[in-house]
C-alpha cells in the first residue's frame, strides 16, 4: 500500500476545484458589478498577493485612479499587516513596460521569438483547433499542462475536463517534493504550504540550508525575527554565511552535500546520550529499536571528516536541541533538491524532530487548520483512458505528485505514449527545469506549445501561441483556503484594470473550454457568480469578502496539548522510525549516508538560492524590485578570489563540467562562503528578448545546471551537483 | 517639543529592503533613486564571520552640516520634531548639501532639487509611522520621541547597546543602531 496518493495532493491543493456529482447550475446571479472607478480621491481595495505563493493578504490604495501603494491587510494571519518587499513592490508588476500586451501567434521558427498580434478569438480558436486535433489523433492524454500557483486553477479545470491526467508543476520535482515525501513516509503527512512551522514559539530553531530573511516567506521571516528578538537559540547549517547565519548562536559551515551525515551524527548523540524524548517515542514511534541500532556507526568523530563540523560542535548543538525540546524546531526547508539523497535527508530531518518530540507540539510543527469552503459542484471529469506518463510503472514509487521532468522525458521519447501538446501557465520552464537542452528537445517534439503568462518569459519565447494574462492586481482568482495556524478564506479581486489586451486566467480557461465544446464544465456566467456560490457554501458572500478581503475562522486546536488526536497516516499508524514500505520497495528503511562526489580540482560546486526582493525568474523586469537588485553576483570565497587575482566587482564567466559558459557576471569576493563552492541568486541571466530590462543582466544558474541527479524514491531532480570554474573576463 | 529619532535593531533586520521599496512607492521616488538603502558590514574570516545589516537614510542630525551650508535656506530644521527637511521651491540644486553630508544621504531629484528622507513628517503629522517603519516585516525599526522617556525609542536606547554612524563627524546623528 502506498499512502502517498495523488488524492491527498488534490485534497490539499488550494485550487480546490472539486468535481461533484450532477451539475447544479448556480441560480444566483450577481448584478453586473463593474462599478465605475472614481477618478479622484483614495480607494482602498483588499486582495491577496501573487508575487510568490505565500499569498499574503494586502490592501491596495488607488489614488486618483492610479495604483499608489500596497500594504499588508492588518486582519491577515499570514502577513499581520506587513508585506515583504516583493508584495510592497507589486505595483511594479502592474506597471512593468515589458509585459505581454496582446495574444500572439508564432510566425517564425520556435524560439526565434517572432509572432504576430492576433485577437483573443483567433488565438483561442487556434489553440482549440489544435487541441481537438491532438485529442482526435492521439487522445486527450497527449496534452500536458504545467501550471504554478492559484491562478492556474481554472486552466487545470479546463484541461481535466478535456481529459488529460498529465498535469504537473515544478513545485514538486524541482522544489519541495523530496521534503514532502520524506515527511509523509515518516508522519503520514507533509508539512504543507505555508509550512506548519511554529517558529514564533520555538526556543531552538535549526535551519539547514534554509536562508530565512533572504528566502522571504513572509510569516516565517516575521516569526524568525521574533524568535531572534526573544533570544531563541538559532543553529544554522549552511556552506554560506547567510543572513540567518549572522543571527545564529551556532553557525556550522558544512561541506556541501553532507547534511545527512550531520543529521545522523546528531541523532546518534541524542540516542546514545539518551537525550531524546523517550516517552514521546515510546508512545508514538514505530521501529525505534532498529533505527537506534542503525545509528551506531554515525559518531560525531565519523561525521567530522565528512561534514567539516568538529565533534564538539556536533555534540554541543545536539545537546542544545535536547535542552529546548519539545520547543525545538528542525526546519524542514522547502526547496530540497540538492544532492540526490533528498527524500531520505528530509526523512532524517523528520526523524530528528520526532526524537525531539516536536511534531504536534508548541514551538515545533503544529497541525494546521483550514476553513470549510465547499468546491463548486461541477460535472464529473471524464476518466482518462491512459495513466499519467510522468512515472511509468511507478518507477519512483513514492512520487505523490506528477513529475515535470517525467512528462518532459515522455515528450522526448514518446513513451509510454506520445505527448504532443504543452500548455504552460505561469511557470518559466526554461528557468525551472534542469538541463535546458532537454527541455528544448521536448518542445521540438510538440505539435502545440501554449504559454499563458504576464511577462514574455524564456518559455514564452518557444511558444506557438502566447496568451497575455492580467496581472494579479487586475483579476479575480479562486479563493485562498490554505491550511495554516488559523483557518481563513481570502479573496483576490481586481484593483485596477489591465493596461492592454490582457485577460484573467479564469476568462481564458472558460473561453477555451467553450471552443472545445466543454461549456458544461462552466455552468457559471462569470467568476463573481462562481466565487459567491462557493462563499455561500461557507455562510459568507462575495460582497462581504470584497469589503474585508479575508475572513478568519475560529481557532482550532493545533497541538497535541490542545487536543489534536495523535494519529498518523502511515501504514503502522505511528511515526515510522523504521519504514517497512521503504524496505519493501528496495530502499533503505532508515536513512543511510552516501558521500557526495567531490568537486574536480580547481572547480567549485555551484549553489543557488533566493534574494528577498525577487521571486523565481518572474520579477527581474519589475522596475521597483530591479531597482533594489538588478543583477546577481557570484559569491566566491575571498581567499580563492585572491588566488585567482579577482576582487569584488570584477567580471567573470562560469564554465561548468559540460563546457556550458555563463553570461558575464560580477564577483562578490567574501568571507561569507566556503572555499569549495560558489553561490548565486536564482532567476537572473535572462535571455528572452522581450524582457528588455533584465536581458543579459547577471548569470543564470539554470543554464549551468546541465547535470541533475534523480531521487530514486520520488523522481525529484537534485541540482547542487554541478561544478564550475571561474574565468576572469576583461571589461566588455 | 518633540525630538524625533529612529532606533533600528540590527539583530532583527534581515536586509530585505522592504523599507526601501515602501519609501519609493509612498513618495513616488523616481526609478534609479532612493532615500534609504541597506548597508552590510562584514567582519572577521570564515567561520567566525560577523555581519551587521543596517537600514540607512538621512540621520536628521542635531548638528546638520547640510543646513548650515545651504545658501538659500531650502535645507532647514522643521519646527516639528527637529526633522531636517528641504523646501524644493527654494532649492537651486547647487549640491553644497550633498558635499557636506557625511552619510551620502542626499541626491538631486530629476526635477532639480536636493531630495532625501523626511522621516515621513507628512505621515507622522497624521499620527502614522514613517512608511519604512510601518511596513518592516521584522519589526526592526522604531520611530518616536527621544524627549519622552516612556517612548519605545527611549526605552530601547536605555536598555540595549547601540551606536550611531560616523559619530566622529560631530553631526550628532539621530538614527541609532541596536547591536
Amino acid at each position: 500500500m502506498n499512502p502517498l496518493s495523488r488524492r491527498r495532493f488534490l485534497q490539499i491543493s488550494a485550487a480546490s476545484i472539486v468535481a461533484a456529482g450532477a451539475a447544479s447550475r448556480a441560480t444566483r446571479a450577481l448584478a453586473a458589478s463593474t462599478s465605475p472607478v472614481p477618478r479622484r480621491g483614495l480607494r482602498r481595495v483588499p486582495t491577496f498577493c501573487d508575487i510568490c505563493f505565500w499569498k499574503c493578504n494586502a490592501i491596495a490604495t488607488v489614488r486618483d485612479g492610479r495604483l499608489w501603494k500596497i500594504e499588508g491587510n492588518p486582519d491577515d494571519p499570514l502577513s499581520h499587516g506587513r508585506l515583504c518587499p516583493r508584495g510592497t513592490g507589486g505595483i511594479g508588476a502592474h506597471t512593468d513596460p515589458d509585459r505581454l500586451r496582446a495574444p500572439l501567434i508564432r510566425t517564425h521558427e520556435r524560439g526565434e521569438e517572432k509572432w504576430r498580434e492576433v485577437t483573443w478569438d483567433e488565438a483561442l480558436e487556434y489553440v482549440a483547433e489544435r487541441m481537438k486535433k491532438i485529442a482526435a489523433e492521439h487522445g486527450p492524454e497527449s496534452m500536458a499542462l504545467f501550471a504554478h500557483g492559484i491562478g492556474g486553477a481554472f486552466v487545470r479545470h479546463t484541461l481535466k475536463a478535456y481529459g488529460t491526467p498529465n498535469i504537473a508543476a515544478p513545485s514538486f520535482a524541482q522544489c519541495r517534493g523530496p521534503r514532502d515525501v520524506g515527511f509523509t513516509l515518516t508522519y503520514g503527512e507533509d508539512v504543507g504550504s505555508p509550512e506548519r512551522t511554529d517558529i514564533a514559539n520555538t526556543d531552538c530553531l535549526v535551519l539547514i540550508g534554509s536562508h530565512l530573511g533572504e528566502n522571504m516567506h513572509n510569516t516565517q521571516v516575521q516569526e524568525f525575527a521574533t524568535a531572534v528578538g526573544r533570544g531563541a537559540t538559532i543553529i544554522v547549517v549552511d556552506p554560506r554565511f547567510s543572513v540567518a547565519a549572522s543571527k545564529a548562536k551556532h553557525y556550522l559551515p558544512i561541506r556541501p552535500g553532507t547534511d545527512l551525515a550531520l543529521l545522523l551524527a546528531w541523532m546518534h548523540v541524542l540516542v546514545t546520550e539518551k537525550l531524546y524524548d523517550a516517552d514521546y517515542v515510546a508512545k508514538h514511534g514505530y521501529g525505534f529499536e532498529a533505527f537506534a541500532a542503525s545509528l551506531a556507526p554515525y559518531t560525531p568523530e565519523w561525521a567530522y571528516p565528512e561534514t567539516g563540523i568538529d565533534p564538539d560542535t556536533i555534540r554541543a548543538t545536539a545537546r542544545e536541541m535536547a535542552r529546548c525540546r519539545p520547543a525545538t524546531l528542525v526546519h524542514p526547508g522547502r526547496h530540497s533538491n540538492w544532492a540526490g539523497d533528498d527524500a531520505q535527508r528530509s526523512r532524517a530531518i523528520a526523524l530528528l524532530n520526532a526524537l525531539l518530540g516536536s511534531w504536534g507540539r508548541k514551538g515545533g510543527l503544529y497541525y494546521p487548520a483550514s476553513m470549510d469552503v465547499p468546491g463548486y459542484p461541477y460535472p464529473k471529469y471524464p476518466k482518462p483512458k491512459r495513466p499519467p506518463v510522468d512515472n511509468p510503472g511507478k518507477k519512483y514509487p513514492f512520487a505523490s505528485e506528477a513529475i515535470t521532468t517525467g512528462v518532459r522525458e515522455a515528450t522526448i521519447s514518446a513513451q509510454p505514449y506520445p505527448i504532443k501538446g504543452w500548455m504552460v501557465y505561469a511557470t518559466n520552464l526554461m528557468q525551472s527545469l534542469p538541463n535546458q537542452a532537454e527541455t528544448i528537445r521536448a518542445i521540438q517534439a510538440l505539435d502545440l506549445l501554449v504559454v499563458i503568462d504576464v511577462i514574455p518569459s524564456e518559455i514564452a519565447g518557444w511558444a506557438d501561441v502566447v496568451l497575455p494574462e492580467s496581472n494579479y492586481l487586475e483579476r479575480y482568482d479562486d479563493l485562498n483556503v490554505d491550511l495554516f495556524r488559523e483557518p481563513y478564506v481570502a479573496l483576490r479581486q481586481p484593483v485596477v484594470e489591465s493596461p492592454h489586451d490582457q485577460k484573467p486566467g479564469w476568462w481564458i480557461a472558460k473561453q477555451l473550454a467553450g471552443k472545445l465544446g466543454l461549456e458544461a464544465y462552466y455552468p457559471w456566467r462569470d467568476i463573481e457568480e462562481y466565487l459567491d456560490h462557493r462563499l455561500k457554501g461557507a455562510n459568507l458572500s462575495l460582497a462581504q469578502l470584497k469589503q474585508c478581503g479575508v475572513v478568519r475562522g475560529p481557532h482550532q486546536p493545533i497541538y497535541f496539548e490542545e487536543g489534536v488526536p495523535a494519529e498518523f497516516g502511515t501504514p503502522s499508524g505511528k511515526i515510522e522510525f523504521y519504514s517497512n514500505q521503504l524496505a519493501k520497495a528496495g530502499f533503505d528503511p532508515v536513512p543511510r549516508y552516501q558521500p557526495p562526489e567531490p568537486p574536480p580540482a580547481g572547480a567549485y560546486r555551484l549553489l543557488y538560492g533566493r534574494a528577498p526582493m525577487h521571486s523565481f525568474s518572474r520579477t527581474q523586469t519589475n522596475r521597483l524590485l530591479s531597482d533594489l537588485m538588478s543583477e546577481n553576483v557570484v559569491w566566491l570565497n575571498a581567499t580563492e578570489a585572491r588566488r585567482l587575482g579577482l576582487k569584488s566587482g570584477d567580471w567573470v564567466r562560469l564554465r561548468n563540467q559540460d563546457g556550458v559558459v555563463s553570461n558575464r557576471v560580477r564577483v562578490k569576493a567574501t568571507e561569507r562562503i566556503r572555499p569549495d563552492c560558489v553561490y548565486m541568486v536564482h532567476g537572473f541571466g535572462h535571455t528572452a528578448r522581450g524582457l528588455r530590462h533584465a536581458l543579459g543582466k547577471g548569470a543564470s544558474d539554470t543554464q549551468l545546471i546541465t547535470r541533475y541527479k534523480v531521487d530514486p524514491l520520488m523522481g525529484g531532480t537534485a541540482m547542487n551537483v554541478n561544478f564550475v570554474t571561474v574565468e576572469p573576463q576583461m571589461e566588455a | 517639543m518633540a525630538r524625533y529619532i529612529m532606533v533600528i535593531d540590527t539583530r532583527r533586520c534581515v536586509g530585505c529592503m522592504d523599507c526601501v521599496v515602501a519609501c519609493k512607492t509612498e513618495h513616488g521616488i523616481p526609478e534609479g533613486y532612493t532615500r534609504d538603502w541597506i548597508t552590510e558590514t562584514v567582519r572577521g574570516e570564515q567561520p567566525t564571520t560577523q555581519l551587521e545589516i543596517r537600514s540607512e537614510r538621512c540621520n536628521h542630525c542635531d548638528n546638520p552640516p547640510c543646513v548650515y551650508c545651504c545658501p538659500t535656506g531650502a535645507s532647514h530644521i522643521h519646527e516639528r520634531g527637529g526633522v531636517v527637511l528641504v523646501t524644493p521651491e527654494k532649492c537651486i540644486g547647487c549640491k553644497a548639501c550633498l558635499a557636506a553630508c557625511p552619510y551620502n544621504a542626499r541626491y538631486i531629484h530629476p526635477d532639480g532639487y536636493a531630495d532625501k528622507c523626511t522621516f515621513c513628517i507628512d505621515r507622522v503629522e497624521k499620527g502614522l509611522k514613517p512608511a519604512c517603519v510601518s511596513v518592516c516585516p521584522t519589526h526592526c525599526m522604531h520611530f518616536g520621541d527621544a524627549d519622552d522617556p516612556l517612548s519605545d525609542v527611549s526605552r530601547l536606547l536605555a536598555s540595549r547597546p547601540n551606536h550611531t554612524l560616523l559619530p566622529e563627524a560631530g553631526t550628532k546623528p539621530r538614527i541609532f543602531y541596536l547591536t
